[in-house]
């Protein structure tokens, strides 16, 4: 097999894969309505909506001082 | 200490939003001469001839594009990094000594090299790589500012409250990573002086790429200047600045994880587009055809994200010109990323590249969709960094309305010109002898370049009322907290 082949090849599966990968995430996202920490995805926007410094985190992070 | 309630501090922000103000005027005007200056010839010497050799077209352009590019754009994305950051990390600079140091640093090196690039590139200092002008000491010490600005992402995030990261900084932080890449690898080069034994004057350098290779990583490099520098850190903008001042939260939150994978894996692959019916490989053109017509929709999914975000909440487009400015914004990035793409397929390349169609793509990118998105994300700041509101809404809506017709005019007479040009260049006659020599085009061209003129100059016409009304701001009347929370408070 000449480099150029291999290369071509190499192509088919990088792309291949990577679509896969991509639309495995979509899958993922729209079939778990909540992330492994037990968040609905859509409560995240409240990061942008109640952002001052005294509003409640949407997910703490632990305290460990 | 402890008696002070905690808040987040703007001073990091507050530089680099004045900064990027001074800027943005200094880069237009530069633009706007440029653009007389190719209607009108005469412009060239409008300092006398003496003076010829600064103000000529070939001169000032690199200015154009690296004070707007380099010093508006990216120093508006540091103050909405100093800002946004703290906020949705809910996490105040004022908690770190360090961090402080390292954003006031950051600021003042940047500040300097800024001064030091405007006046080489004056002097006609420069390693010709479009958008890469700057000679090796220059790299480096962009290396080292760029590098100040990652150790306060990771400061930032290393002593966040919030856990989960916002949508906004995973685009920040693909804009650190990706650039630096970037920047690094086009600017390998080789300090003749030294690699000479003292030849030549001590700044100069030849690029460690040539020919082929040269075009390939050039490409590589300026299409994803494009990505990183004038669409990554303006959509982690909107993702803040259009929820916060309208109140709605993002139209889905999961559209947007999926479309920033989506913008990542697609955009990398996609400046061969830059390149076609060049020397390069056929399959890197083929490659960078194909992901360009791809792109459209990763970013379209972020552009209908936002404007679905103001789903049911219509009234505060008629009402808010700020929301104007940013609905505008991503209505034009929409525009320019289904042009774009249109550019991008073969057959179309070969009338349009070379053309005033790919400026005024450009600029349709550039004016209506970095340009609004930054005025509006600065017209959110400033009434939170200075406690007072925005010193006058009609003055606003005023400049929203002109500069709207300035991009209009631009990108209109940009594609006739542009259309024109390409079809002009190509035409022959049965036997093949080309119908018209190039001065025919120049004439026929002259009405669209004042018409391009007219519409730059009122653009910064808008963008010095814009800056007033910053101005202003800052002496207009004071502002409770509880104005903050939404809308930004406006005086008449
Ligand atoms: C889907 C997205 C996009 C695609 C596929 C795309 C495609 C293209 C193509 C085909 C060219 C012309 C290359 C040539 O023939 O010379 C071009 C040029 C350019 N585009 Fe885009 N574009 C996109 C979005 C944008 C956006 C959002 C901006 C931001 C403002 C932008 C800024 C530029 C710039 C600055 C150039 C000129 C580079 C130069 O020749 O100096 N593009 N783009
Ligand atoms: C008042 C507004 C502006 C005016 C009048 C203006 C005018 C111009 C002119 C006349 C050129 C040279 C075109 C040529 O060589 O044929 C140019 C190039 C360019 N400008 Fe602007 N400009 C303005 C604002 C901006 C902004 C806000 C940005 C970016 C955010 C920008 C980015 C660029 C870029 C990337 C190029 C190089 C395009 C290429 O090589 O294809 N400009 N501009």
């Amino acid at each position: 097999m000449s480099i150029a082949e291999l290369q071509s090849y190499g192509y088919i599966v990088a792309l291949v894969f990577l679509s896969v990968a991509l639309y495995a995430y979509i899958y993922h996202l729209y079939v778990q309505r909540k992330d492994s920490d037990g968040h609905d995805y859509e409560d995240y926007s409240n990061m942008a909506l109640k952002d001052d410094i005294t509003d409640t985190p949407v997910s703490e992070k632990s305290k460990k001082k | 200490m402890e008696d002070r309630p905690l808040e987040y501090d703007y001073s990091v922000t507050r530089l680099f939003l004045i900064f990027a103000i001074f800027l943005g005027i200094t880069g237009m005007l530069v633009g706007v001469l440029l653009a007389w200056q190719m209607a009108y010839p005469g412009v060239n010497t409008f300092l006398g001839e003496g003076l010829a050799e600064y103000t000529n077209f070939s001169r000032l352009r690199p200015l154009h594009t690296n004070a707007i590019i380099y010093g508006f754009v990216l120093s508006s994305v540091w103050a909405s990094w100093y800002y946004v950051g703290q906020r949705v990390l809910k996490v105040s600079m004022a908690e770190s000594k360090t961090l402080m140091i390292l954003g006031k640093v950051h600021f003042w090196l940047y500040f300097g090299a800024a001064f030091v690039i405007v006046v080489s590139l004056l002097a006609g200092v420069t390693t010709s790589k479009e958008y890469s002008e700057f000679e090796w000491p220059l790299d480096l010490g962009i290396t080292v500012i760029w590098l100040l600005w990652g150790c306060g992402i990771a400061g930032l995030i290393a002593i966040r409250r919030e856990k989960t990261l916002y949508i906004s900084i995973w685009y920040y932080i693909a804009t650190f990573l990706a650039v630096a890449m970037l920047h690094l690898f086009n600017n390998l080069e080789i300090p003749t002086y030294f690699a000479s034994g003292g030849v030549g004057a001590w700044y100069h350098s030849v690029s460690m790429y040539a020919g082929t290779n040269d075009a390939l990583v050039q490409w590589w490099f300026g299409h994803n200047a494009v990505a990183f520098v004038l669409t990554t850190p303006i959509i982690a903008m909107i993702y803040y600045f259009l929820p916060k001042e309208s109140g709605q939260a993002i139209y889905s939150y999961k559209l947007s994880l999926l479309s920033f994978w989506g913008l990542m894996f697609v955009y990398l692959w996609a400046g061969g587009h830059h390149l076609l019916y060049s020397t390069v490989p056929d399959w890197v053109q083929t490659m960078g055809s194909v992901f360009s017509v791809i792109l459209i929709l990763p970013s379209w999914g972020s552009a209908i994200n936002m404007l679905l975000t103001m789903k049911g909440e219509w009234q505060q487009v008629a009402a808010s010109p700020l929301i104007k400015f940013m609905i505008l914004g991503s209505t034009f990035y929409m525009f320019s990323t289904l042009e774009g793409p249109i550019q991008a397929i073969k057959s179309v390349n070969a009338i349009a590249h070379f053309t005033d169609w790919i400026v005024g793509h450009v600029h349709d990118g550039a004016l209506g969709w970095v340009g609004f998105m930054v005025i509006a994300a600065i017209y959110h700041m400033a009434p939170r960094l200075f406690k007072r509101e925005i010193y006058s809404k009609s003055l606003m809506a005023t400049q929203f309305w002109i500069q709207t017709l300035g991009i209009v005019l631009y990108f209109t007479s940009m594609w006739i010109a542009g259309i024109t040009q390409g079809m002009m260049w190509r035409a022959h006659d049965q036997f093949g002898n080309l119908a018209y020599s190039f001065i025919d085009t120049v004439t026929v061209l002259h009405p669209y370049y004042t018409i391009r003129a007219v519409g730059g100059t009122l653009y910064l016409i808008g963008f010095i009322m814009f800056a007033y009304n910053i101005y202003k701001t800052t002496t207009a009347r004071p502002v409770e907290e509880s104005e903050l929370q939404n809308a930004s408070p406006m005086g008449a």
